[in-house]
């Protein structure tokens, strides 16, 4: 056919729907191209798990931090600036020796966008979603977390009214680390609790 | 089993302009997120096994289809 590309691929069904939606939504005046790609640059340059880190570090060195993270998720991230839609109500769970605490939203995907970011696709589909309550422990070992048999494993479901985060245990052999150095060992799996911070061997 | 190689928030741009479109439309309609996200958990419920980006279409569409209420 005259004018075709073979290189172009087709677009697929769903980003057919997409484009037409977009049209839909702007021809309302619900939606402008603009607009879209501030929240999407947004949430790619600003609004991540580097915000949550800040916060687990800032709770390591800081006991009085801490303790205000432990009472109020929500009133310590706003010390931080953090805050907004999905931000509203949050629960820090702390991992001690004899605890572990994940994350879940059994019925859709909530959780806490002002200092997580968007949450992976694992997080939001159905497999995690529904073992992670049913088998902790397996899904655990999945993520490469093999905890000892005597540590308990608390899942804590996401909702509208609550959102959580994991505070884990600061690692051995970090006493001399800065804030900031401590914030680059806390992932974003660490904060959902399918990971746990690893001292990472720094090169000379 | 866990598909662990889904590690970003998405795995397709229309993803995350599907994303973004309903925050916007929350906004403009000025209703709660919870409108949305109501919509959401029952596309979810009612197929539970068609990809995740998918629901929050069809949340989409439901949550605009309907005449705009007044802002609050």
């Amino acid at each position: 056919m005259s004018g075709s590309h073979h290189h172009i691929r087709p677009k697929t069904p769903q980003e057919l729907r997409t484009a037409a939606l977009e049209t839909v939504l702007i021809e309302k005046g619900l939606a402008s191209t603009d607009a879209i790609d501030a929240v999407i640059d947004a949430f790619q340059n600003e609004i991540g798990p580097r915000n949550g880190a800040r916060m687990i570090a800032r709770a390591w060195v800081d006991p009085a931090y801490r303790e205000r993270l432990l009472a109020d998720g929500a009133a310590a991230a706003a010390e931080f600036g953090y805050g907004g839609m999905e931000g509203e109500h949050i629960r820090c769970v702390e991992n001690t020796p004899g605890v572990h605490n994940v994350i879940v939203c059994t019925l859709c995907s909530c959780y806490p966008w002002p200092i997580l970011g968007i949450p992976p696709v694992w997080y939001k589909s159905p497999p995690y979603r529904s073992r992670v309550v049913r088998e902790p422990r397996a899904v655990l070992a999945e993520f490469g977390l093999e905890l000892p048999e005597g540590t308990e494993i608390r899942v804590w479901d996401s909702s509208a009214d609550l959102r959580y985060i994991v505070l884990p245990m600061r690692p051995e052999g970090t006493e001399g680390m800065s804030e900031e150095d401590l914030a680059g060992l806390v992932t974003r799996d660490c904060m959902i609790g399918v990971a746990v911070p690893r001292v990472r061997a720094v090169a000379g | 089993m866990i598909d662990r190689d889904a590690d970003e928030p998405f795995t397709a741009p229309w993803q995350a302009r599907a994303f973004a479109m309903a925050v916007v439309a929350a906004e403009r309609m000025g209703v709660d997120w919870d409108e949305f996200r109501d919509r959401l958990k029952a596309a979810i419920a009612a197929r539970p096994d068609q990809p995740y980006y998918e629901s929050w279409l069809d949340a989409l569409e439901d949550l605009t289809a309907e005449p705009s209420p007044s802002p609050r």
